[in-house]
């Protein structure tokens, strides 16, 4: 009986030895570093520019007047009220996309009579792009919390649904072979052979679809909002108010990191049979 | 014991580009009730094929098959277990060889306590729970085995399950096949190009020819090895060899066409 063999067992092993190896620098701690150091190193050189008058801060604010603004926000509360909205945006719009993303995406993937129905609406509305429907949704939904969720949720569905297709129509024919000479049921090819067949590829248009719900938000934030991190952004530039502006940009920087590596953490859960396998 | 399944005319024709091509001649057999049939043939002759049509998984072009039912059986009729890795990488050890039992309605508890047994069987205690990224090549094909015996189906068709093992690997998974079917007595179609394996395994060989496959020869080999048997004096018998030579003599005409 052999042991269960882990793919990257010798990898693994080499480098602890390296790593072991007395008096040197393992070249991962040195890129590691490094990593850290050249965002900071940045921040310096643009600070120094600033105070020796090369950087115009009208237009690029010194960093430390950037975290000043920053911890202004933070403290009279104002920057956590336009986080928590735009947050709750994104979070409802995604999920209203992404479900029927996967639904649909599944069902087009298995069905081909929906996919003779669906794949030509797809095809057709897929090109547009999704920020140029605002004023429609708009007109739809109105200019209150209605439009943001339905433009996210347009904007995520599209995606979900053609990488969610992509992810059942590449699963391997040997797989739906096993499911019909072991008599699987409809619903299973679903459940238990579809879905988790294009699970990797649903999380790839889970990823693709958060970057562009991050877009999105802020676009339809700029223009039909009071409120958000991207009617922070909008607003700060009116009034000329530079350093909230960038304050902004950095939240959503923020935003944006902090989202992808939850998504990277929610595949690694879901999908344990890819991990260290790339996607996307 | 009487006759368990009857093929008979059984034939496929692929049509390509407009031109219809015969891959399995018609095909006449009849298994015995616990009878482990081989079938060897050179590549292309249409054994898959074959064995696909029973399994459900593809059209015969003509002729007809049955597989007869206990009285009362409500047993499914065939389980496959397939060549390549065919076990689903997200279910854990357990859920795979429990997939059939899922399929016929078994409730969840019902079918892990009815498949760790069989799990014990093929050598893979501790591992219920494990995914097949953790298992190596032969032990996700014990999983594959784990699943169709789990079935019990009256009838068992096996797509040459251990032709992508390395050779050690292979005789290991031989010897566990024969001593798992001995405790079972399952009907076996069991489809290989290995003259070796077939020997080894099967109470009876049938022989095709290249495309399109027609039944050559069909040699009995319990009269000349009894059950049950161990792999290796089968093999350093003299009436190996014999049998390896009568096999070999039908199928070298097809594998010298296959290169001319």
């Amino acid at each position: 009986m052999t042991a269960p063999v882990r793919a990257d067992a010798y990898g693994e092993a080499a480098r602890r030895t390296r790593a072991a190896r007395p008096g040197r620098v393992s070249r991962r701690t040195i890129e590691r570093a490094l990593s850290v150091l050249s965002p900071i190193a940045l921040l310096a050189v643009w600070e120094a520019g600033a105070i020796v008058g090369i950087v115009d801060t009208r237009f690029f604010s010194a960093p430390t007047r950037i975290f000043a603004a920053l911890g202004d926000l933070l403290s009279t509360g104002e920057m956590q009220g336009h986080i928590v909205i735009s947050l709750q945006r994104i979070a409802i719009g995604f999920v209203l996309g992404a479900v029927p993303g996967i639904v649909l995406g599944l069902a087009i993937g298995l069905v081909p009579i929906v996919r003779a129905i669906v794949q030509p609406l797809v095809d057709a509305t897929f090109p547009i792009p999704k920020i140029a429907l605002l004023p429609m949704v708009m007109l739809l939904f109105g200019i209150g919390e209605g439009s943001k969720y339905a433009i996210i949720a347009i904007a995520v569905l599209f995606l979900v649904l053609i990488n969610t297709e992509a992810g059942v129509r590449n699963i391997e024919r040997i797989y739906l072979d096993v499911g019909r000479n072991y008599g699987a049921s409809r619903l299973m090819f679903f459940t238990d052979i579809a879905l988790p067949g294009a699970l990797p590829m649903i999380m790839a248009g889970l990823k693709l679809g958060m970057g562009v719900a991050l877009i999105v938000i802020v676009s339809a934030e700029f223009v039909g909002a009071r409120s958000g991190i991207g009617y922070l952004i909008f607003n700060s530039w009116n009034t000329f108010q530079v350093d909230k502006m960038y304050a902004g940009l950095m939240v959503i920087a923020i935003i944006g990191f902090a989202s992808a590596v939850g998504l990277a953490a929610l595949e690694r859960a879901l999908v344990p049979w890819k991990a260290g396998q790339r996607i996307s | 014991m009487g006759q368990k399944v009857h093929i008979g005319g059984l034939r496929k024709e692929f049509t390509v580009r407009g031109r219809t091509f015969a891959a399995l001649a018609p095909i006449d057999l009849e298994v015995r009730a616990g009878e482990f049939v081989a079938i060897v043939g050179p590549s292309g002759c249409g054994k898959t094929t074959l064995l696909r049509i029973l399994a459900g998984l593809e059209r015969s072009s003509g002729g007809a098959f049955a597989v007869d039912r206990e009285r009362g059986s409500t047993r499914p009729l065939n389980a496959m277990v397939f060549q390549e890795q065919s076990i689903f990488p997200w279910m854990s050890v357990v859920d795979n060889v429990a997939f059939g039992l899922k399929a016929r309605g078994v409730p969840r508890k019902a079918r892990r306590e009815a498949v760790l047994p069989m799990i014990r069987t093929v050598g893979l205690a501790g591992f219920e729970d494990a995914l097949p990224h953790q298992l190596s090549g032969g032990m996700k094909q014990r999983v594959s085995l784990a699943r169709a015996f789990a079935m019990d189906p009256e009838l068992l068709l096996m797509d040459e399950p251990f032709a992508a093992l390395d050779e050690q690997t292979k005789l290991v998974l031989q010897a566990e096949l024969l001593r798992i079917w001995e405790g079972t007595r399952k009907t076996v179609l069991y489809v290989t190009h290995s003259i070796d394996e077939a020997i080894v395994l099967a109470d009876r060989i049938v022989v095709l020819s290249g495309r399109p496959g027609r039944i050559l020869d069909l040699i009995d080999v319990t009269t000349v090895f009894l059950r049950p048997r161990d792999v290796a004096s089968v093999r350093s018998s003299s009436q190996y060899g014999e049998l390896f030579a009568r096999v070999w003599r039908h199928l070298r005409g097809a594998a010298v066409d296959l290169l001319s």
